[in-house]
């Protein structure tokens, strides 16, 4: 019988989605253990589970998260032989883990920003929130309980905005969003055609049963790890000026660089996947979640004439052509910032972008695989000199193939769509574990460890 | 008849299939190579006959097992030809010796092993393979759920090789099967023009 989830208990972040148009993340150091376990004692009944969430009514108008990266858990008290029992990658941190996740050359961590690379990072706070003067409001309260408290300092912060038009979710490119995104069992929704079975609570969240049908070990003590997940922060700029004259160069007409569009992602910009819509895009099959996802690639686009098989979607989630593909899904959660580059404007040179999290319970068998294996491996698929054309990491030699009869096209000399402008590994502690952490006295929890 | 760097005149062996198609060779271990940072520690180096020859020693009297275990998956790939496909394997190649002491797996196979760990720790469960493991002493008890563990077993036992040939280098398995099947296609279409 399936263990039922601790919903009162575990964060609601990557349980659901909030309506929430504005966001802010903040970066956070602890200068010492006490002031550390005040801010977050402080901020407890601030912090929603997924049932509580899920509760929500239009009143709520702001939803909270914390999360520590290890050399947080360390700051905030927690002992060495806890700290040990966690894995390697979580220990070791995303700026240690780049050559893994192809954060090279200009990705690389030495030139990330916010001080998202220093072992001082400790803590993010993560707001959603209703519109930006919400934000705005809590960000201004947050800085005064930060100075009230002492102790605790915000190495850096990110300000995030949803672009117009607010009707649906997109990035800065113009491609529709959330499309598709894995659905946990125990939870009352229902997979949209294509989008398989809910998964087993345990590939996100950690002490339950995964898709291998065992439940791992937890790092120790278990009130610590239960319920947890750990969340992969990743800042990506988008060149939006590269991007758009990269279209223009590749495509003779409005239509043809709406296409080239459409093939380095997989999906037209509406959203419509080309394995459905080839040749044109069909704003009516991208907004009937009935349809959108509901294809496959190994039976109806084998050779990738409809979406190339390097393209974005194909390599994020390669449905049919994989196996186990239930053990690499992840669950995003973020948002845009910046401001919009207006269609027809040069580059103004402004960083904009996606800031995101990507949510597992297994950081080197789900968000590292993904990214070693499936964005950033020249031999994926046997393509050969091929990274993922939106998110890879591009120094110009790479290509790009699109499939076509009767001789495919390559595009050679692909330019960075994107830059990792900053990362990091957190533990998303379940709301036991954030009052254990907050109130538990360090002898005590060198016990517990035992 | 060409010119070697010593001056010399030499003939040069001529290829037999009448292609252009070079073999390759390689010694080991090659002093440019830099340790690459996998997900499990360090990757495995690829070679030109990517894979493993892993000598491991037997738990006293679980020879037969092994055999049994080998017996099981030969029989598995005559009703199931596909199942053991996601290995990527060209080849594979279990020997026992030393008096029933020693086991050798030899596979031959394209994908960088760190890459494709939980896949075959997966396969390995499903189809059988993980009994041969089970068998071999010092094999990690928790390789289900700790993929670093079944990696570093695989890293400790791992013998390189000192010089390694290949009749077509750079070409994966899936290429040889996709030519093949181009060749039966190709011919099977000229048959019906005839």
């Amino acid at each position: 019988m399936t263990m039922p989830l601790e919903l009162n208990d575990i964060q609601f972040f990557l349980w659901s989605r909030p309506r929430a148009l504005a966001g802010r993340y903040e970066f956070l150091s602890f200068n010492d253990r006490a002031h550390a376990r005040s801010w977050l004692s402080g901020l407890l009944d601030k912090i929603q589970s997924a049932e509580a969430a899920a509760s929500a009514n239009e009143i709520d108008s702001r939803w909270v998260t914390v999360a520590f990266t290890w050399n947080g858990l360390r700051a905030l008290g927690v002992d060495e032989g806890s700290l040990e029992t966690f894995p390697e990658a979580f220990k070791q941190g995303m700026a240690a883990r780049a050559q893994v996740n192809g954060d090279t050359g200009a990705n690389a961590p030495e030139h990330w920003l916010g001080g998202l690379a220093s072992n001082d990072l400790h803590a993010i706070a993560i707001l959603f929130a209703r519109d930006a003067a919400e934000r705005d409001r809590c960000a201004e309260q947050h800085a005064h309980y930060l100075e009230e408290c002492g102790g605790v300092v915000a190495l850096s912060s990110l300000d995030l905005e949803a672009i117009p038009p607010y009707t649906y979710a997109h990035e800065h490119f113009g491609y529709r969003d959330r499309l598709s995104q894995p659905e946990i069992e125990g939870a009352a929704v229902t997979p949209t055609p294509g989008s398989g079975p809910p998964l087993k609570p345990g590939e996100f969240f950690l002490g339950y049963e995964d898709e291998m049908g065992t439940i791992p070990p937890l790092p120790q003590p278990d009130i610590l790890s239960k319920n947890g997940s750990y969340i992969a922060y990743r800042r990506l700029e988008e060149h939006v000026g590269a991007f758009r004259d990269f279209l223009r160069a590749n495509g003779k007409t409005p239509e043809e660089q709406e296409l080239v569009a459409a093939k380095l992602m997989g999906r037209w910009r509406s959203g419509a996947p080309l394995v459905l819509a080839p040749q044109k895009d069909d704003p009516d099959l991208a907004s009937d979640p009935q349809r959108v996802n509901n294809f496959n690639y190994g039976v109806q686009d084998p050779h990738g004439y409809a979406a190339p098989v390097g393209s974005h979607i194909r390599r994020m989630n390669p449905r049919d052509t994989t196996v186990n593909m239930n053990r690499r899904r992840v669950i995003r959660r973020g948002g845009t910032y910046g401001p919009p580059l207006p269609e027809g404007m040069a580059d103004d040179g402004v960083e904009r972008g996606i800031a995101a999290f990507i949510g597992c319970a297994d950081l080197a068998r789900q968000f590292e695989f993904i990214q070693n294996v499936w964005v950033n491996d020249k031999e994926f698929k046997e393509l050969g000199n091929e990274h993922d054309p939106i998110c890879g990491s591009q120094d110009g030699t790479m290509d790009f193939t699109m499939p076509r009869r009767p001789i495919k096209r390559v595009i050679k000399g692909i330019p960075a769509f994107c830059t990792v402008r900053g990362g990091a590994y957190f533990f998303l502690p379940g709301l036991r574990a954030l009052r254990y952490l907050a109130e538990q006295p360090a002898a005590v929890a060198a016990g517990a460890a035992t | 008849m060409t010119t070697t760097t010593d001056g010399n005149s030499k003939t040069l062996t001529p290829s037999l299939h009448g292609t252009e198609i070079k073999p390759g060779a390689a010694m080991y271990p090659d002093p440019n190579a830099k340790p690459v940072q996998g997900r499990y520690g360090s990757h495995f180096p690829h070679t030109v006959v990517n894979g493993f020859t892993l000598i491991c020693p037997i738990k006293p009297g679980h020879a037969n097992n092994i055999r049994e275990a080998g017996a099981r998956i030969a029989t598995q790939v005559i009703s199931d030809p596909y199942f053991l496909a996601p290995l990527a394997l060209h080849s594979l190649r279990w020997v026992i010796f030393d008096n029933d002491t020693k086991f050798a797996y030899i596979g031959w196979f394209d994908t960088d092993f760190d890459k494709y760990v939980e896949d075959a720790v997966m396969l390995f469960n499903q189809s059988g393979v993980a009994t041969v493991f089970e068998n071999l002493e010092g094999f990690p008890t928790d390789w289900r759920t700790n993929p670093r563990a079944f990696a570093d077993y695989c890293r400790a036992h791992q013998c390189e090789s000192f010089m390694e040939y290949v009749e077509y280098p750079d070409v994966t398995a899936v290429e040889v099967i996709k030519a093949l099947s181009l060749k039966k296609s190709f011919g099977h279409m000229l048959d019906r023009m005839q």
